[in-house]
């Protein structure tokens, strides 16, 4: 963070603190994101992501901070943050009771662009998002991808350099997920700088350069996905077998491991290397061990978010059938 | 761009968009609309005979009640169209859209202003088509100058803004647009216990001063005497004075709602 000069920060935030009477949404955090990278803020339901956001964003004020966006003091001029970012909310920010083309020109209008610039910048926006064919049908008609669709469209208009986007793909089907992966791809790829907020541990791990995890209003860990993963351990080799006897003639013969009886299956703590992997076959073969099915196991960012976020009762074979 | 320049520009697209929503979706508004028109055939074709007997001393016939009616409903009309507003701004405060104005650089002010420039200039509409209702059963003015057909617009233009400011505090501080509707409620109340159907010295007389001084008697009594030639007296100073008085009400409270941080 000392590195990197104010300049080249997108956003950056010193001892941000927010509180709603005596409950502590955000108890002081720090956050620093590069200009045109990538930002996740993962956490679970109610860790504080939203309220970042909206100050972050201008909608509400801090109690407490230093924050800066787009070089801009949040506290000083809050209308030039505004003319440099752009916001898509958890909830879907468009007039139902217009059409898809008529919000995109409200923006236009909005963004003082003259009006056949206006028109311009709408149509190549509705077409790069497929929403051409439904740009005349009034937007409450819309499906929710479609909604959410258009959500970023119309954030799109002014070309802001900053964007943030509230859980951009909660509630959105696997494919118009995936679309959106995409639009935030091109995003970064014109050298936006992008902040988003995310349950989904895979989606942080596809999109951000850096991950910070939030937890009860603090930030538990931040680094890149690859470095959020090496701070806890959980590579593992697993074995699984069909057969209850060989399973229990297996458990008895290796010691170090970790027994899941239901699931007749044996892990052996790993980190996934040739050698070790091979190390273990040879274990295997000496004590005569045939398994089923054997495999290999890297710790991924749900066993981070476990590890931090310290929900116990979430089950540790769960998470396997995450990805 | 200068403030102003930018209070123009933003403000004028918010009430294109406004006016926009009243085009697409007409029946609210020719509901709001329905009130006044009925209460007006209601009163002059069906209770006519009967409520002419109350006013003028005696003698008085339908045509002489008309004439003392329009005015009453020309402003009851007014009260029951800025409903909309208080509506329509509960239903955009509970939007996420706003959500979104608000982190924009656009005028802060813009969204108000142009519900409440929208909002004016469709009491307008309604007060002309209420009018023509009127011309068409019978109602002409008596003598009225050039001039006092220009206050009787102003004074109806002014009142407009008064209640709008009011309606759209009522909206701001709803949770939602159906108990924006049901705060509005008195705004179509208050005219049936005002001068507007029936003159507030045949009321019992505990209840007098309640129905002389409320806003919508002094505004009455005005436009009765600028469009009849009856008596105005002090009213034309209550009338304004409540105008003015209720703006500023108005304003102050729906712009300390707005500057709130939002939930």
């Amino acid at each position: 963070m000392t590195s990197t000069t104010s300049h080249s920060l997108g956003i950056a935030a010193k001892g941000l603190r927010k509180a709603y009477g005596d409950k502590t949404v955000l108890d002081g955090i720090d956050l620093a994101v590069p200009a045109g990278t990538v930002f996740a803020l993962l956490g679970p339901n109610g860790a504080g992501k939203t309220t970042a956001v909206k100050i972050l964003s201008t909608l509400i004020a801090a109690d407490a901070g230093e924050l800066r966006v787009g070089g801009h003091d949040l506290a000083v001029d809050p209308q030039a943050v505004r003319a440099a970012i752009g916001v898509t909310g958890q909830f879907s920010a468009v007039d139902g009771l217009i059409t898809g083309e008529e919000n995109m020109l409200l923006m236009a209008d909005l963004h003082h662009l003259p009006r056949k610039e206006g028109r311009r910048v709408a149509a190549e926006l509705l077409a790069r998002f497929d929403l051409t064919e439904a740009a005349k049908k009034p937007a409450s008609t819309y499906s929710g991808g479609m909604k959410r669709r258009l959500d970023i469209a119309m954030t799109l208009v002014g070309s802001p350099r900053i964007i943030f986007l509230d859980e951009p793909t909660t509630g959105l089907d696997p494919r118009s997920r995936h679309t959106m992966w995409g639009i935030i791809r091109t995003l970064v790829a014109d050298g936006v700088t992008v902040f988003l907020t995310t349950q989904y541990l895979d989606e942080a791990d596809e999109l951000a350069d850096r991950i910070a995890v939030l937890n009860d209003g603090r930030i538990a860990a931040e680094g890149s996905a690859e470095e959020l993963k090496r701070l806890v351990p959980g590579g593992h080799v697993r074995l699984r077998f069909s057969d209850p006897a060989a399973y229990q003639s297996a458990a008895t013969a290796l010691r170090e491991v970790t027994r899941d009886d239901e699931a007749l299956s044996l892990q052996i703590p790993s980190d996934g290397s040739q050698r070790e992997l091979r190390a273990v076959l040879d274990w295997l073969d000496a004590a005569g061990i045939e398994a089923d099915e054997l495999t290999v196991h890297t710790p991924d960012l749900d066993d981070v978010f476990f590890a931090l976020t310290g929900d116990s009762k979430i089950p540790h074979q769960a998470k396997e059938n995450v990805r | 761009m200068s403030t102003l320049a930018l209070a123009v520009r933003d403000s004028s697209t918010m009430l294109r968009r406004n006016l926009l929503h009243v085009r697409r979706y007409p029946s609210m508004t020719l509901n709001l609309l329905l009130t006044p028109i009925m209460l007006l055939l209601l009163f002059v074709y069906v209770f006519g005979n009967v409520m002419s007997a109350g006013i003028g001393g005696g003698g008085a016939d339908r045509s002489d009640y008309i004439a003392y009616l329009v005015p009453g409903l020309l402003v009851m009309t007014i009260g029951s169209t800025v409903i909309g507003a208080a509506v329509s701004v509960s239903m955009d405060m509970n939007e996420g859209l706003m959500a979104r104005f608000r982190t924009m650089a656009v005028y802060r002010g813009s969204v108000l202003i142009g519900h409440v420039v929208g909002s004016v200039l469709q009491v307008l509409a309604s007060l002309v088509l209420v009018g023509a209702v009127a011309v068409a059963i019978g109602f002409r003015s008596t003598d009225a100058t050039v001039l006092e057909w220009l206050a009787a617009f102003g004074l109806l233009a002014l009142f407009a803004l008064a209640l709008t400011w009011i309606a759209v505090g009522m909206g701001m501080a709803s949770p939602n647009p159906e108990a924006a509707s049901n705060m509005a409620t008195p705004l179509i109340l208050l005219p049936l216990i005002s001068s507007a159907f029936t003159p507030a010295d045949t009321m019992p007389g505990w209840f007098q001063p309640i129905a002389e001084y409320q806003p919508f008697t002094p505004a009455i009594e005005t436009l009765r005497g600028l469009l009849l030639g009856t008596g105005i007296g002090n009213n034309g100073w209550i009338a304004l004075a409540w105008c003015v008085g209720l703006t500023v009400l108005g304003y102050r409270w729906s712009t300390a709602q707005f500057n709130r941080d939002p939930k």
